[in-house]
């Protein structure tokens, strides 16, 4: 399968006057064609950074300083903002979190679909009209022909999430980032649109990148998963493995932190202690290694390289180092790099 | 729960809001007739989605609203109607939790002027012991004495929730009201609250009623569930006979959205997608709220509101054809 998205040893800070917050701190990971990947995360891991610096969209006084992003070969960091609007909105498209605040309130949805469709082609005022009607019918909005004409405030949150949804994939994407999608949603609209999500992926065949916290979200609908914290990469691996073998004690912390549907008796849920780094100082070593149980002297100092589990996961803890102490569930791996 | 002492009972609650005169005048029926009870040393969970009125209910128990109809009986005193003046003892036996840690404390004042509002308010406490006894919350909701003397902003979401609950706590509550208190935190820290949560019940016999939307948490602390759908009550059962055996189609549906954290699960491919949005609680039609969404609904769904009725023991729900859908 060749890779629509490379990103490569991606580091973005923001220099802000109290310091550096360094929010992503050299991640590399690539993106199969037509593959739906998860990005998992608490607040401050760094995820939602991940995606406006692919979407070149990173603010003052944030910038990437260093590292590539390589979408079908070009590389998006080195553009500047005239070459990337074209890719912006066209090839690549987002979906934001807050439905209430990411579409304007002044115009119609018609007006604002009219004005992405024809932002990247050649299409006319009526032409853009029957293609936003048909987006609208895609998108499962009833009664396309008056909802056109109606303001965002008429719109439920979830109608909202869709027409925005439209939006985004009005110019058929080559790859569509969803940040949070459904966070703002109540959980039987989350239902809807992680279905319709499935549904047009198909349809207009892009890849999709998904940004969530939510490790049920991510289960539902990707079919790879990158777990971040502290602004690197944990743990990588295709969903099945993720979920039924955990190899980073930060992915199984949060896997025993949510309650499962174990009957009878309560159990009692297994918290991880402390809270998340301090990106602007964040520790040395692994950032995950103040709240973990298994810390080492090592991990204060060093953060781990990926260590490659096997053909599907990769693993940054040193647990996984063949000098490692043995920890039941851990798998040793011969050699020190991925 | 051995002896079942009702410590809250809700009967036929109504809180609705007015907007615009004449013409324009909108009923906006946030809660529309709820009843429930809540016995001593229980969690009750209340869950619904955004605009069911569960947070409304909540309020309105502790009065930060007025109910518009109905009666709140808390330890077998009517205090719905009271006034602030009759009210004043029983504030200090219902406390609240709020959802946004950061909406919910003074950014001006000290952690320790936070926590000692209701010592003060209520004249409990004085001087030296005051001070004891706030650093002796702290550390029971895992803070340090050394906190007591900052302010807000220098803690993390979690932390400010943990305040929060000292909060609550200084004046020995019997019931406290939680509002969503862990929804706006990181899943690794929810854990920590809710099992902070449930240790402080053990320790102080505490009586929660638990408002949340995230299914599989509420279930996890709640003993008792109540669904709620537009300012209604559709089910209420035990949290194990909810998720095994739930009655009503809402609560079906609901039930079966809620993203699983295991690709291997079976479940999805029996899911239930619910089509349409929830309708609008503004000068709502008679009939059950639910209908317009519901796959069984039947015209007289559309005219006559059904009642809760009590179809197992201990498990109510509120449909007209219950028992035809379950087989029952």
């Amino acid at each position: 399968m060749s890779k629509i998205l490379e990103v490569k040893n991606l580091r973005t800070t923001f220099f802000t006057h109290l310091g550096e917050v360094q929010a992503v701190r050299g991640i590399s990971f690539d993106l199969d064609e037509g593959g739906i990947l998860g990005i998992v995360g608490e607040s401050g891991s760094g995820k939602s950074v991940t995606s406006l610096s692919i979407m070149g969209l990173v603010d003052d006084p944030g910038r990437i300083v260093e590292g590539e992003i390589l979408f079908e070969g070009t590389d998006l960091t080195k553009l500047d903002q005239r070459e990337m609007t074209k890719f912006r909105g066209n090839e690549i498209s987002m979906i934001f979190q807050d439905p209430m605040t990411s579409i304007n309130p002044a115009f119609t949805v018609g007006n604002q679909l009219r004005e992405v469709i024809m932002a990247h082609s050649d299409l006319n005022k009526e032409q853009a009209h029957e293609r936003a009607l048909e987006l609208l019918r895609m998108v499962g909005i009833p009664d396309p022909e008056s909802r056109i004409k109606n303001y965002p405030y008429q719109f439920s949150g979830g109608m909202r999430q869709r027409a925005l949804i439209a939006m985004a994939i009005a110019n058929n994407p080559k790859l569509l980032i969803a940040d949070e999608p459904t966070t703002a949603l109540d959980v039987t609209i989350q239902a809807q649109i992680l279905e319709l999500m499935r549904d047009l992926k198909d349809k207009i065949q892009s890849s999709i990148i998904l940004i969530t916290h939510d490790l049920g979200v991510i289960s539902e609908i990707c079919d790879k998963v990158i777990v971040m914290y502290g602004g690197m990469i944990m743990e990588k691996a295709d969903i099945n493995s993720l979920f039924a073998n955990p190899q980073h004690p930060y992915t199984r912390g949060l896997l025993l932190s949510i309650p499962t549907n174990v009957t009878g008796k309560k159990k009692r849920l297994v918290p991880i202690e402390g809270s998340p780094p301090d990106l602007m100082d964040p520790p040395s070593g692994c950032p995950f290694s103040p709240r973990c149980p298994h810390a080492m002297e090592i991990c204060l100092k060093k953060a781990a390289p990926l260590f490659k589990i096997s053909e599907t996961q990769e693993a940054s803890c040193w647990l996984h180092h063949k000098d490692a102490p043995e920890v039941k569930g851990f798998v040793k791996v011969e050699g020190d790099l991925s | 729960m051995s002896e079942r002492i009702p410590l809250l009972e809700v009967k036929n609650l109504k809180k609705h809001f007015i907007s615009g005169i004449l013409k324009k005048r909108k009923v906006l029926t946030a809660v529309d007739g709820i009843s429930f009870v809540i016995y001593k040393g229980e969690t009750f969970g209340l869950v619904g989605e955004s605009g069911c009125g569960k947070t409304t209910i909540g309020r309105t128990i502790i009065r930060l609203y007025n109910p518009t109809e109905g009666e709140v009986f808390f330890d077998g005193d009517e205090i719905g109607q009271m006034s602030e003046r009759e009210l004043k003892p029983y504030r200090k036996r219902m406390q609240m939790i709020f959802q946004d840690p950061y909406a919910s404390l003074n950014g001006r004042m000290t952690v320790t002027d936070i926590i000692a509002e209701g010592i003060d308010t209520h004249h409990l406490l004085e001087g030296d012991e005051k001070q004891e006894r706030i650093y002796e919350l702290l550390e029971k909701v895992g803070l340090k004495r050394e906190h007591a003397s900052r302010y807000p902003h220098e803690f993390s979401g979690g932390q400010r929730q943990r305040i929060g609950i000292a909060r609550a706590l200084a004046v020995n509550p019997e019931l406290i009201i939680c509002d969503e208190p862990i929804s706006a935190l990181d899943v690794s820290i929810q854990a920590q609250v809710v099992n902070m949560l449930e240790d402080l019940q053990d320790e102080f016999g505490l009586t929660y009623l638990f408002i949340a939307h995230d299914l599989s948490m509420v279930r996890h602390i709640s003993d008792r569930i109540g669904v709620m759908y537009l300012g209604k009550m559709m089910e209420i059962t035990t949290a194990d006979e909810l998720y095994e055996n739930a009655l009503h189609p809402y609560t079906k549906s609901l039930l079966s959205a809620i993203p699983i954290p295991d690709p291997t699960s079976s479940i999805r491919d029996r899911r239930v997608i619910l089509k349409g949005d929830v309708g609008s609680p503004i000068n709502p039609k008679p009939g059950c709220r639910f209908a317009s969404r519901c796959r069984f609904a039947k015209p007289n769904c559309f005219t006559d509101t059904p009642e809760l009725r009590e179809i197992n023991e201990g498990h109510f729900a509120s449909c007209h054809y219950i028992e035809e859908i379950n087989g029952i």
